[in-house]
C-alpha cells in the first residue's frame, strides 16, 4: 500500500491545484493514443483517430479525458485510501472495459510528461517522485478487484 | 518496431535543439531516475549521489554523449551501440526493466525543459528511439 509523507501530500496538491483539469485530462489521454496507438483498441466508437492532429482535436478524446483526470482529482482527495476510492472503477474496468492494467501505468507515465511540459522549472525531481508515487497509486488501487 | 522516417527525422530535430546541453540533461534525467524510482540506485552504491554530484554529472555526460551517438547513427543502431551493448551485457547486466526508467526520466527532463518541442508526435518518436536504443542495449544479455 502506497504511502505518502504530509511533503509529498502537499507536493501533490500544490501542484494539482494549478492543473487545468479539461486540457490536461484531454492532452494526456491524447498523448497516449498517440505514443501507443494500440491502446486506441478501446475506443473504437470515438471516430477519427487517424493522425496525430485527429487524435489531439477529437471531442470525444477530450471529454473522456477530462473524465479520467477528473477521477485522479478524487484519488488525490483521498490519498490515504486510494483502494477504497477506487474500487467500483477497478471493477468497471475489469468487469466491463477488460483493460490490461499495464494501460494505468502507460497513463500515469504520460500524464507525468504532459505535467512536466506545462510546468517546466517547477517540475523537479522532487515534484515528480511524488506524482510518479501517485501515479503508480492510482494504477494499483485500479488493478486491485481484478480477477 | 522499426522507426519511421517522420521518427528519425522527429528525433534529429529535437536532438538538434538540445545543444550543448547534453551532459546537463543526462545528469539532471539520472537524478529524476534516482528519486522516483529508488531500486535503480543498487547499480550506483558506489557513487556519491547527492544533489550536484561530480559522479552523476559526469555519468549524465556519458549517457547523453552515447545517445547523442545512436542519433546520428539512427540507420545503423545496433553497430553505433555494439560495444556498449557488450558492456552491459557482460560486465554491467543492469536488468531490462531499468531502461525502461531511465527513459521515462530522460522524457520527462526534455519536456520540462522543451515544452515546445516535445509535441505528441514528437513525444511518440523520442519514446521510440529511447526503447530502441533500450532493445539494442540488451541484445545481447542471453
Amino acid at each position: 500500500m502506497v504511502h505518502f509523507s504530509s511533503e509529498e501530500k502537499s507536493v501533490i496538491n500544490g501542484l494539482w491545484g494549478k492543473v487545468n483539469v479539461e486540457e490536461t485530462g484531454g492532452e494526456t489521454l491524447g498523448r497516449l493514443l498517440v505514443v501507443y496507438p494500440w491502446t486506441q483498441r478501446f475506443f473504437d466508437s470515438f471516430g477519427n483517430l487517424s493522425s496525430p492532429s485527429a487524435i489531439m482535436g477529437n471531442p470525444k478524446v477530450k471529454a473522456h479525458g477530462k473524465k479520467v483526470l477528473t477521477a485522479f482529482g478524487e484519488a488525490i482527495k483521498n490519498l490515504d485510501n486510494l483502494k477504497v476510492t477506487f474500487a467500483k472503477l477497478s471493477e468497471l474496468h475489469c468487469d466491463k472495459l477488460h483493460v490490461d492494467p499495464e494501460n494505468f501505468r502507460l497513463l500515469g507515465n504520460v500524464l507525468v510528461i504532459v505535467l512536466a511540459t506545462h510546468f517546466g522549472k517547477e517540475f523537479t525531481p522532487d515534484v515528480q517522485a511524488a506524482w510518479q508515487k501517485l501515479v503508480s497509486g492510482v494504477a494499483i488501487a485500479l488493478a486491485h478487484k481484478y480477477h | 518496431m522499426v522507426l519511421s522516417s517522420d521518427d528519425k527525422a522527429n528525433v534529429k530535430a529535437v536532438w538538434s535543439k538540445i545543444g550543448s546541453h547534453g551532459a546537463e540533461y543526462g545528469a539532471e534525467a539520472l537524478a529524476r531516475m534516482f528519486l522516483s524510482f529508488p531500486t535503480t540506485k543498487t547499480y550506483f552504491h558506489h557513487f556519491d549521489l547527492s544533489p550536484g554530484s561530480a559522479q552523476v554529472k559526469a555519468h549524465g555526460k556519458k549517457v547523453a554523449d552515447a545517445l547523442t551517438n545512436a542519433a546520428n547513427h539512427l540507420d545503423d543502431l545496433p553497430n553505433a551501440l555494439s560495444a556498449l551493448s557488450d558492456l552491459h551485457a557482460h560486465k554491467l547486466r543492469v536488468d531490462p526493466v531499468n531502461f525502461k526508467f531511465l527513459s521515462h526520466c530522460l522524457l520527462v527532463t526534455l519536456a520540462a525543459h522543451h515544452s515546445a518541442e516535445l509535441t505528441p508526435a514528437a513525444h511518440a518518436s523520442l519514446d521510440k528511439f529511447l526503447a530502441t536504443v533500450s532493445t539494442v542495449l540488451t541484445s545481447k544479455y542471453r
